[in-house]
């Protein structure tokens, strides 16, 4: 297990790595004077030289890329050409909200889809299947930003159960914050439960037809237990792999989510970066989101034995 | 030559098959295939189909409801919101499916090479991996913001990131195909390599392409949506379903129209495609039917 995890993290690294290639080689290998296109039509000489300082581009490109590979090991991830500050820093002022709401989202997607998926399964070709997995195909189909304006023309400006935008950070109380991250929480968890449910349900319909299914009823266990104890945790692995790779979709949804309903968090820091074309926040978010990909698939990679002993290494 | 292989596989796919061992509805899947092609002729006829011009303004009438003049009635500047949703849906079925032809089309022979070479495969996997690993919305906003915003660039920032999921697919069934007999017999008649590539492995890798390439589409036409909604698609003056939206956003309690109309458009689009693609893996998925069979 320790070897497997060691030789796991040493692959996530070319991966990291190249990614920051990657990245790096989008600036440089652009058609046409980036710093032309971010700085715009209305830019004068001076401003575009400062751009091209900043980012580095007045340089030949290996000693750019080393260098600025250099200071992104260092956790570095360059300056904002508006606001002038590092943008690690300006990641850092924004994370809390979207980590909060992207933590809430997980806790409300799982605790609805996976016993929707369950059930869904254990009825399997009945009313009860049909309309989960039309919930989850429509879930799946209608974008977060429909979702979110539904929600909101719904629950804050007809019923008028939660404020219409805003958010309250969880230190000041665990009522407001929820208040204002429900709404936001239940649109970014719509695609979520979708793709949970239907993964779920797949994987516990693979394994009701297994001989320890059939055991488990044979002994009399009630069926509560048999699917949500022994079929469940045996479906785990592709239920928890889709969880990572639904991690992209998140990071969209907190972007779209977070504009819709006005949360400073890094999704809201990314908006406001397109529209003031400041290219090194939307890079430095690039290499922060993908770095945290690979981090979260990693962890559940090295899960799956927790969930199903059956996998060793 | 390569016309017929190409429906001489396509022929001998299953869903062109003619077989009663059970009966499935096609309700669900007609009905999306409908709107689909309402979908297709709305885009195609829209200025005959269109009651003003989508770039006039009224300042006279803004914001005003549904109306006799206003089907769906007017956005902030006093244009017919009606007509812009129809020309919406020519920017969303054009880059839907130009992305998907292109990043099919490079995935395709990215996956084909890649996967009959293993040394090649070793390197082109690993680049496919840290592509996958960026949030494809930020990769694409990305390339927008670098490259300035127009239907083409659009179109190439959202096909960025779709490659390396078709890329991985068709090497997938390469890897397990290349090792069939047939394909050894060709390699040693000494078929040459395109002619291997082309006849005897590229026909292995229609099914699931077909599959993979509906859910392309709703992704590419989701994506552009997003981008326009963001500020970060095509000009802002092109009625796009994402524009009008992003423009409704100030307005969404006065006027919540120029958020509804576009969003049920692009819902149900989204929601036809998606559900063609599952008909679609159910049909071609040999998985699928030995569980039918065996129930």
């Amino acid at each position: 297990m320790l070897a497997y995890t060691f030789r796991r993290i040493l692959a996530a690294v070319p991966v990291l790595v190249t990614v920051a290639v990657f990245v790096f080689l989008l600036l440089r290998l652009t058609p046409g004077d980036p710093a032309a296109i971010i700085a715009g039509d209305m830019a004068t000489p001076d401003q575009l030289e400062r751009i091209r300082a900043s980012l580095g581009l007045d340089k030949p490109i290996i000693v750019q890329f080393f260098s600025w590979f250099w200071l992104l090991v260092q956790g570095d991830l360059g300056t904002s050409l508006i606001s002038n500050t590092p943008v690690a820093k300006m990641i850092g002022q924004h994370i809390e909200p979207t980590i909060s709401l992207a933590l809430l989202t997980i806790v409300l997607s799982v605790a609805i889809a996976v016993p929707l998926g369950v059930i869904a399964a254990w009825r399997h070709g009945t009313w009860v299947d049909y309309t989960v997995m039309t919930i989850s195909v429509v879930g799946f189909s209608v974008p977060v930003f429909v979702v979110g304006y539904i929600l909101i023309q719904i629950f804050a400006i007809d019923l008028k159960w939660f404020p219409v935008q805003g958010f309250r950070s969880i230190t000041r109380g665990i009522g407001p914050f929820l208040e204002r991250a429900v709404l936001p929480a239940v649109t970014l968890a719509s695609i979520y439960i979708a793709l949970i449910a239907r993964m779920t349900r797949a994987a516990v319909l693979e394994v009701l037809g297994e001989d320890y299914v059939r055991t488990a009823r044979a002994k009399g266990l009630r069926e509560k237990t048999v699917l949500f104890r022994h079929a469940l945790r045996n479906a785990a692995v592709p239920v928890l792999t889709i969880i990572g790779t639904g991690f992209a979709l998140l990071i969209t949804g907190v972007v779209v989510t977070e504009s819709i309903f006005n949360i400073p968090g890094i999704g809201r820091l990314t908006v406001d970066a397109i529209l003031a074309r400041d290219y090194p926040v939307i890079q430095g978010m690039i290499l922060l989101t993908s770095g945290i990909y690979v981090l979260v698939n990693l962890l559940i990679d090295l899960s799956y034995s927790f969930f199903d002993p059956r996998i060793r290494y | 030559m390569a016309q017929s292989t190409f429906f001489g596989a396509a022929m001998r796919l299953p869903m062109f098959r003619s077989k009663g061992r059970h009966r499935r509805s096609f309700l669900v899947p007609g009905l999306a295939l409908a709107i689909l092609v309402i979908a297709v002729i709305v885009a195609l006829l829209a200025p005959w189909l269109s009651s003003h011009d989508p770039l006039a303004m009224t300042p006279s009438s803004r914001l005003k409801p549904s109306s006799d003049a206003y089907l769906l009635g007017t956005d902030a500047y006093g244009r017919d919101l009606y007509s812009r949703v129809l020309y919406g849906a020519r920017i969303s079925l054009f880059i839907g499916v130009g992305s998907t032809v292109i990043s099919v089309g490079i995935g395709l022979a990215i996956g084909l090479v890649s996967g009959f070479f293993r040394v090649l495969d070793a390197i082109v996997m690993r680049i496919m991996d840290a592509l996958m690993a960026i949030p494809s919305l930020l990769l694409a906003i990305a390339v927008v913001s670098l490259t300035g915003a127009s239907i083409w660039t659009v179109m190439f920032a959202i096909t960025v990131p779709e490659v390396p999921r078709v890329v991985r697919l068709v090497r997938s069934v390469v890897l397990t195909a290349r090792e069939e007999p047939y394909v050894e017999a060709a390699i040693a008649a000494g078929s040459s390599l395109p002619k291997i590539l082309w006849r005897h492995l590229m026909p292995n890798t229609l099914a699931p392409l077909i599959v993979q390439g509906t859910y392309v589409c709703a992704s590419a036409i989701l994506t552009e949506a997003i981008l326009s909604f963001l500020g970060a698609g095509v000009s802002t003056e092109t009625p796009t379903w994402g524009n009008i939206m992003a423009e409704g956003r100030a307005y969404f309690q006065i006027a919540p129209q120029m958020i509804f109309w576009p969003g049920l458009a692009l819902s149900l689009c989204i929601l036809s495609i998606n559900l063609l693609g599952d008909t679609a893996r159910d049909l071609l998925d040999p998985r699928m039917k030995k569980r039918e069979a065996a129930k």
